[in-house]
């Protein structure tokens, strides 16, 4: 008998037919979050090329890099990279990494395939939506990378674009003019993206649940890409009209951010009265939640990848659950500390540094409750566990370099230093990267019906971990010994005899870039020619693996929709088949863990 | 049967539905009874997304509003602008259209279901909010030229930049409402609209005069 | 493959900390009065967050070694204590130490910026521009000329905008591109930006601060040791960033009077 849920009206749409409709315009959350993913894949292609260019050039000041002349009219005469070129590379690494690949890979492509199997529904409530979302990003994309191609290059005023550099226009040098305005559109349109992302997120996760599935019986991925939906719906919305005070400075004449007096090339600037400062209260508002939004869909995949590896629940369930909500909730009060030696009042430095000190607690709870749970566990090592547990070692690294940033004493020696840039590329160049590796390798069989090659997967693994270290640890130690961040090459004196460092680096990111082809070579052919999966690989318990089909077929779960019977992670149970129970199985099991 | 190292609870077929579910009575083991004798309800999508929405635009003028009261104490040449006579009409309109899309509402509501009153004009009553929305859109570009007349464009002053922003912001986003008003309509007159689209609409078009009429107290206030 | 991972975790952790604790590369030697809480509050940090960094990653070195693979025969178990440990384990451990940083902390901040200079300190200028550092010093009147920015033209080397023909405060002022101080007197460094963002930094003198367009910020400082050290500036400001600098010299009272004096005559 067919069994109609009682949850809230699905948009229902029939399979599509055609090419477009089934690959391009879909409206299928599966083919949403494969979008998604391609997107981020090409993205992170893109900004580890970047890289790749500014840690040659780092270590090489003067190499002729062979055919560098081609990406840039004017940036690099003779192949050798000028002063501007570095910094218009070092804008876009960093503005492609953290939006189209941080924000993008573990939130919107896994988020988007998964949550909504994972709450036991056929679609986000808002298809239409959800795929504009989608395409509004990629056009963010887009205008992005067409400031390559204009006038004078991209923006070289870093991800951060500090006013008035950014909003003075040419005058303030190459790179200055129209790539300042596309990469203000650019993300613009990405907020409004993700805001319509977040949408539908924050619908499918409290009105989408099917029968059984309470909020606390909600996988911790799921509970993730809630509370950090949650944490994009308001600090996107901060950016964007940010965004727009910005090009209104650049192109309309108008003064938000550019004071008055202000003496470029000998000549007065136009505009008055604006406030530089407000830039960054603005940015930061945003740019400090952003960051955790690049960080807990993370969490949420890796605790998910290590509970179904450790064969037995976490500690607690809840307790990981409020921490990340802790950690949201904190992540906005916590701004400021970008801003300790900014010009803003003192007193400003030190009450932005207690909250700072304090959100360590929830983060330190959720490495203890990992910590805690691995004992006693019986860890099957395979690709997505090791990701997993490499995140753990990544995050505790990274985190451990924010007791410093957070007290404005230190800050003063370690502000705009490397040892910010160390601090940062552990959390997220690695340690969401690990998130992202994690779950693919853990999701892969879902999504594609074929199973990833383990020996390739190890071998990424490996040589990315002990790579990463080798590349990101040296980071502090130039910190500490006062490198300034942001140069395109070392004058100063006393930075002489730190360039072996930066070489020895430089090899190391090279190595550990090159070492990523493993891992496309494994997903692109595993892809086509994997061997086929089973519809529950590792034996899992949550609704992701109990589709009737592997990939799931368009509705997600075929005639009837699921029922749920348990909390998930029912693991180490025994007197169940095997050692586990599916959400969805209906079986009593008095040895089940499940909490009230 | 082997134990676990611990005890843990164990599943109660005769315990009652649980307090501390989230999500409107899912927290239930089916025990032995029928399944239909639990009641599950779901908030409808439509309206958590308007909510989510609101939140999202509310940070949007919250983040513009700090905007103004860092610029206004940034520097000593904020010149306050008189607001022109046009927009008070223009609240007024806008007023109205929140006023007739109630009514609106109520007589959709009266003209379906077992005692419908089928003397009910709910597409007029809607048609005007949409008239009137356009004519609040159309005064509001009015307002612009009498500022403009005036010799107060975009980059003349930081309070006329802000004028232009808020009242432009917000126009975009009553044209957004209109759209979906158009969509409540269309949906109306061929027989499918549901509740929930109706209510969310409505509540987002509300939100847009509670908006405006902060807005306008922004731009009155001599802050 | 698990014990490998573990032994890994751990010689990646001792690797790491071996440069820390060697201090291969380190803080630049401190030449300032109010720089000893700042390393004393660095150095303890490093202390507790090199102890968390060692000791958990050994931790997790040590619970996959031994609880990885299906270990039949052994069930799974829960650590004691379970969650409520690990909770009360980061109120208390953690908790403590970063409330206890963060208290302990407020006082370097304060004693750099929440204090005002002392009266007799000698007041110096320096202006931050695209892409270069220019320090005034106000000369025997005392007072500094008001800058006039439509004057400025660096082709004239008038960095300043000052207007020597008008404004009798500015004839005497002493504009450098290099700055020096006499060792032991305290410094009131007046900062102002020409055009965009820049900040200053001079790690042996413990002092780092943005420089705010439209805002005039100042410093307070005294070196204790003779020599010269850089400046640099830490914040980006277009394409000649890296190349933003300026050589400060610490030097005796004597030498000092000597170097301002020739300054005055090259003006």
């Amino acid at each position: 008998m067919h069994d109609m849920p009682a949850q809230g009206h699905v948009a229902h749409h029939a399979p599509p037919t055609s090419f477009i409709r089934k690959y391009v315009f879909s409206l299928d959350h599966k083919v949403i979050g494969k979008q998604y993913y391609g997107l981020a894949l090409v993205a992170v292609v893109v900004g580890m090329f970047l890289s790749w260019l500014m840690r040659i050039h780092l270590g090489w000041t003067n190499y002729a890099i062979p055919g560098l002349h081609f990406l840039s009219s004017n940036g690099a005469p003779g192949n050798v990279m000028t002063p501007e070129f570095y910094l218009q590379l070092m804008t876009m690494h960093a503005t492609i990494m953290v939006f189209f690949v941080l924000t993008t890979a573990p939130f919107a492509a896994f988020g988007n395939y998964f949550l909504p199997i994972q709450v036991g529904a056929e679609d986000m409530p808002f298809p239409h939506i959800n795929m504009s979302s989608f395409w509004v990003t990629f056009a963010a994309f887009l205008f992005l990378v067409a400031s390559f191609f204009v006038g004078d290059g991209p923006t070289l005023g870093g991800w951060t674009q500090y006013a008035p550099l950014s909003a003075v226009g040419s005058v303030g040098g190459p790179g200055e003019g129209t790539g300042v305005v596309l990469w203000a559109i650019s993300i613009g349109l990405f907020c409004v993206g993700q805001l319509l992302g977040s949408l539908n997120f924050i619908t499918t996760t409290l009105d989408m649940r099917t029968r059984g599935m309470s909020l606390w019986r909600l996988p911790l991925s799921a509970w993730a890409w809630f509370i950090t939906s949650c944490m994009g719906l308001t600090a996107f919305a901060v950016l964007m009209p940010a965004c727009i005070l910005l090009i209104l400075d650049h192109v309309a004449g108008t003064s938000f951010f550019v004071p008055s007096n202000l003496v470029i090339n000998d000549q007065l600037q136009p505009h008055s009265g604006g406030s530089t400062l407000l830039w960054q209260h603005l940015f930061w508002f945003f740019g400090h939640p952003e960051v955790y939004i690049a960080i807990v869909p993370g969490m949420g995949i890796v605790s998910h990848v290590l509970v179904t590896n450790m064969r037995k629940p976490m500690l607690s369930h809840r307790v990981l659950i409020y921490s990340m909500g802790a950690l949201a909730v904190l992540s906005y009060m916590v701004y400021g500390h970008h801003m300790f030696v900014s010009g803003m009042n003192p007193v400003s430095s030190l009450a932005f540094s207690f909250p700072t000190l304090v959100i360590t607690i929830p983060s330190t709870i959720i490495v203890l409750i990992w910590l805690g749970s691995l004992y006693g566990a019986k860890l099957r090592i395979n690709s997505a566990s090791l990701f997993a547990l490499g995140f753990i070692s990544m995050f505790i690294a990274g985190g451990v370099s924010g007791f410093f940033l957070a007290q404005p004493s230190v800050d003063i020696m370690l502000h705009a230093t490397y040892f910010v840039v160390g601090h940062f590329h552990m959390v997220m160049g690695v340690a969401a990267m690990f998130g992202i590796f994690a779950g693919t390798y853990f999701w892969f069989p879902k999504m594609f019906g074929r199973t990833m090659n383990e020996t390739l997967g190890k071998v990424h693994f490996w040589l990315t971990f002990v790579g990463t270290y080798a590349i990101f640890m040296p980071f502090h130690y130039l910190g500490l010994a006062g490198n300034v961040r942001r140069y395109q090459a070392f004058v100063d004196d006393y930075t002489q005899r730190l360039i072996p460092v930066h070489q020895f680096i430089t090899i190391a990111a090279l190595f550990t870039g090159a070492v990523q082809l493993i891992f496309l070579y494994n997903l692109i052919h595993s892809r086509f020619w994997g061997e086929p999966a089973s519809d529950n690989p590792w034996e899992a318990t949550s609704l992701e693996w109990s589709t009737p089909t592997t990939p799931p077929p368009h509705n997600n779960f075929g005639e009837k929709l699921p029922e749920v019977f348990h909390d998930p992670y029912q693991y180490g149970v025994e007197g169940a088949k095997g050692d586990y129970v599916m959400q969805v199985s209906p079986e009593k099991v008095s040895t089940a863990h499940d909490e009230a | 049967m082997a134990t676990t190292a611990h005890e843990p609870p164990r599943i109660d077929d005769r315990r009652p539905m649980s307090s501390g579910n989230g999500g409107g009575g899912r927290n239930v083991s089916p025990g032995a009874g029928s399944l239909r004798t639990v009641r599950d309800y779901a908030p409808p999508p439509a309206s958590t997304a308007i909510w989510v929405l609101l939140a999202s635009i509310s940070m949007t003028f919250l983040a513009l509003t700090s905007a103004l009261i860092v610029r206004q104490g940034a520097a000593l040449d904020w010149q306050h602008v008189t607001l022109p006579g046009i927009l008070y009409f223009n609240t007024a309109v806008l007023i109205a259209s929140s006023v007739t899309l109630t009514v609106g509402r109520r007589k959709v509501a009266a003209s379906v279901g077992p005692l419908a009153n089928t003397g009910a004009q709910p597409a007029l009553w809607l048609n005007v909010t949409l008239a009137l929305g356009l004519l609040f859109v159309a005064g509001q570009y009015v307002a612009w030229l009498q500022l403009r007349s005036e010799g107060l464009y975009l980059a003349t002053n930081p309070n006329s930049s802000f004028f232009y922003l808020l009242t432009a912001m917000h126009a975009l986003h009553v044209i957004g409402g209109l759209g979906g008003l158009a969509r409540v309509i269309r949906k109306f007159n061929r027989s499918v609209l549901k509740k929930t689209t109706l209510d969310a609409t409505a509540r987002y078009w509300h939100f847009m005069d509670v908006l405006w009429i902060y807005l306008l107290w922004l731009l009155w206030a001599k802050i | 493959m698990a014990k490998l991972f573990a032994i890994t975790i751990i010689v990646i952790a001792i690797v790491s900390a071996i440069p820390i604790l060697r201090h291969t590369w380190w803080l630049a030697p401190d030449i300032s009065t109010h720089g000893a809480p700042i390393d004393e509050q660095t150095s303890e940090t490093m202390a507790e967050a090199g102890i968390s960094f060692v000791a958990s990653q050994i931790i997790l070195a040590l619970f996959i070694w031994r609880f990885s693979g299906a270990r039949a025969g052994e069930k799974i178990k829960n650590l004691p204590g379970g969650a409520k440990a690990m909770v009360w384990a980061a109120f208390l451990l953690v908790g403590t130490e970063v409330l206890a940083l963060g208290v302990f902390g407020v006082k370097a901040w304060a004693t750099v910026y929440l204090t005002p200079p002392a009266a007799n300190a000698m007041p110096i200028q320096v202006q931050a521009g695209q892409f270069a550092f220019y320090f005034r010093y106000p000369g025997p009147d005392g007072t500094f000329g008001a800058i006039h920015p439509e004057l400025i033209n660096e082709g004239n080397q008038n960095f300043y905008g000052l207007d020597t023909d008008h404004d009798p405060d500015a004839k005497d002022d002493i504009v450098t591109a290099e700055m020096a101080i006499p060792v032991n007197r305290e410094i009131h460094l007046l900062m102002h930006s020409k055009d965009v963002g820049h900040s200053f930094f001079v790690p042996e003198l413990r002092v780092h601060q943005d420089f705010v367009p439209g805002l005039d910020l100042t410093l307070h400082f005294t070196a204790t040791k003779i020599g010269r050290y850089e400046l640099v500036c830490t914040q980006l400001c277009g394409l000649g960033h890296y190349n933003m600098k300026a050589y400060l010299s610490v030097m005796s009272p004597e030498d000092f009077d000597a170097w301002l004096k020739q300054q005055a005559a090259l003006q």
